[in-house]
């Protein structure tokens, strides 16, 4: 079943809003684009094999989330290979690994430019969940600057991109896609006895995502076909056995689904009930759209329930 | 007077929910898993369209996954097909491949 797990989360929109987004950042220098694809090609095939299966891993971010570990290893022997000065970044990532950061990787495929500036500026270097080629190339720009400036040899696609966003972030720091990256806490999910799970910061989650809890537990039970109750601790107790990375799953959706702004990807949004609707309203752009309500749909009936209403009857 | 202001905006709570038109109406199949005891699951399928042989859907299934199943009849939901395992990903590339419905038209759940 652990297999299986990444999978249902798989959404087509993360995957069409990665791609969107790049093609968008890409756009931003103004260069006539089939150069420009075609440099980004030789600088991706120029890459060791590990870097040619980036690409594929940023269309399918769930599955990136799988061998992200592996990955990293690598990369680290890679970057400290060619630099010291990055050589601190991938350890301080590796302790991040359990970071429940979802909106944050989302960001980052997103723009892997902005990302990189960002990461550049505030030294915190998330470098997992860039694509392998992008990442390379920002190791390079990082020791290239403007060499091309006094040299003889030509400059790159990267260096020139590199070299805009600089300007760019000198000039009016606003446009360059800084934001503040969307993240919340792990869920703490521990088993109870064999038959129960206890996740116990739902309460905080929740309190992040500004979502009232009861709202976030109806989804959760509803997605987990089970039942629970909170206890005196503020914790859920949900009867079934459920690891941590489960839940992580289900909150993710919920955050997909109940959190984040369909139209400007913010997770700086409001819920509020009215007349039986749920309408998300965001914070930033404005825009409001309803949510369906949460429908717990067909529950099987099973052993124990019979047994249940056996002994009631 | 503030009952007077909630009962501006009044609406008949008699009135259908529409809850169950829902269900049916946004043409969505949901797939879910339940746990059962120990390591087992359950996998329902709810929402195929009416005018399908649900038990020849469950045939189908039943060879493909190499699982146990049946269809049970619910009161508001229609027929419901359960299948022993969690096939979830399968049952969404079954529907898929055989062309019995579109992938957007699928929603899993579960963890």
């Amino acid at each position: 079943m652990s297999m299986n797990e990444d999978k249902p989360i798989e959404d087509p929109e993360n995957f069409d809003f990665g791609i969107k987004k790049k093609k968008k950042k890409k756009a931003v220098p103004d260069f006539d684009a089939p150069a420009v694809t075609d440099q980004d090609d030789v600088a991706e095939t120029n890459c060791a094999a590990e870097e040619t299966a980036a690409p594929q891993e940023g269309e399918d971010p769930d599955n990136m989330f799988a061998d992200l570990k592996k990955k990293k290893k690598k990369k680290k022997v890679t970057i400290e290979g060619e630099q010291g000065a990055e050589e601190g970044t991938p350890e301080a990532t590796s302790s991040e690994a359990f970071d429940f950061g979802e909106k944050k990787k989302k960001k980052k495929k997103k723009s892997d430019m902005a990302d990189f500036e960002a990461a550049l500026k505030d030294g915190q270097t998330q470098e997992e969940a860039q694509d392998g080629a992008d990442n390379e190339a920002a190791a390079v720009e990082k020791e290239g600057g403007d060499d091309w400036a006094g040299s003889a040899r030509d400059y790159t696609y990267n260096e020139l991109l590199h070299r805009v966003f600089n300007v760019l972030r000198q000039n009016n720091p606003d446009l360059v896609g800084d934001k503040k990256r969307y993240t919340i806490a792990p869920p703490q999910v521990m088993r109870e006895g064999t038959k129960k799970s206890v996740f116990a910061n739902v309460v905080d989650i929740c309190r992040r995502m500004h979502r009232q809890p009861d709202h976030v537990i109806q989804f959760l039970f509803a997605e987990l076909g089970t039942t629970g109750s909170i206890d005196g601790n503020q914790r859920l107790v949900i009867k079934g056995r459920f690891q941590q990375k489960q839940i992580e799953n289900v909150l993710k959706r919920y955050i997909m689904e109940y959190v984040t702004c369909k139209t400007c990807k913010s997770a700086d949004t409001i819920l509020t009930k009215e007349n039986r609707l749920f309408f998300l309203q965001c914070e930033s752009c404005g825009s409001t759209r309803t949510v369906s309500a949460i429908k717990t749909g067909f529950v099987a009936q099973t052993r124990d329930a019979r047994k249940a209403a056996r002994a009631n009857a | 007077m503030s009952e007077a202001i909630a009962n501006l905006k009044s609406y008949d709570p008699f009135a259908d929910t529409g809850e169950e038109a829902d269900l049916k109406v946004q043409g969505y199949i949901h797939i879910r898993v339940q746990q059962r005891n120990g390591r087992k699951t359950l996998t329902t399928v709810q929402g195929l369209s009416a005018d399908l042989d649900q038990k020849r859907v469950l045939k189908a299934f039943k060879k493909e996954f190499a699982c146990n199943g049946t269809v049970v009849q619910d009161e508001d939901l229609g027929e419901v097909i359960q299948l022993q395992g969690d096939h979830r990903l399968k049952i969404q590339q079954f529907l898929a491949t055989q062309g019995i419905v579109s992938k957007e038209k699928i929603k899993i759940h579960g963890f």
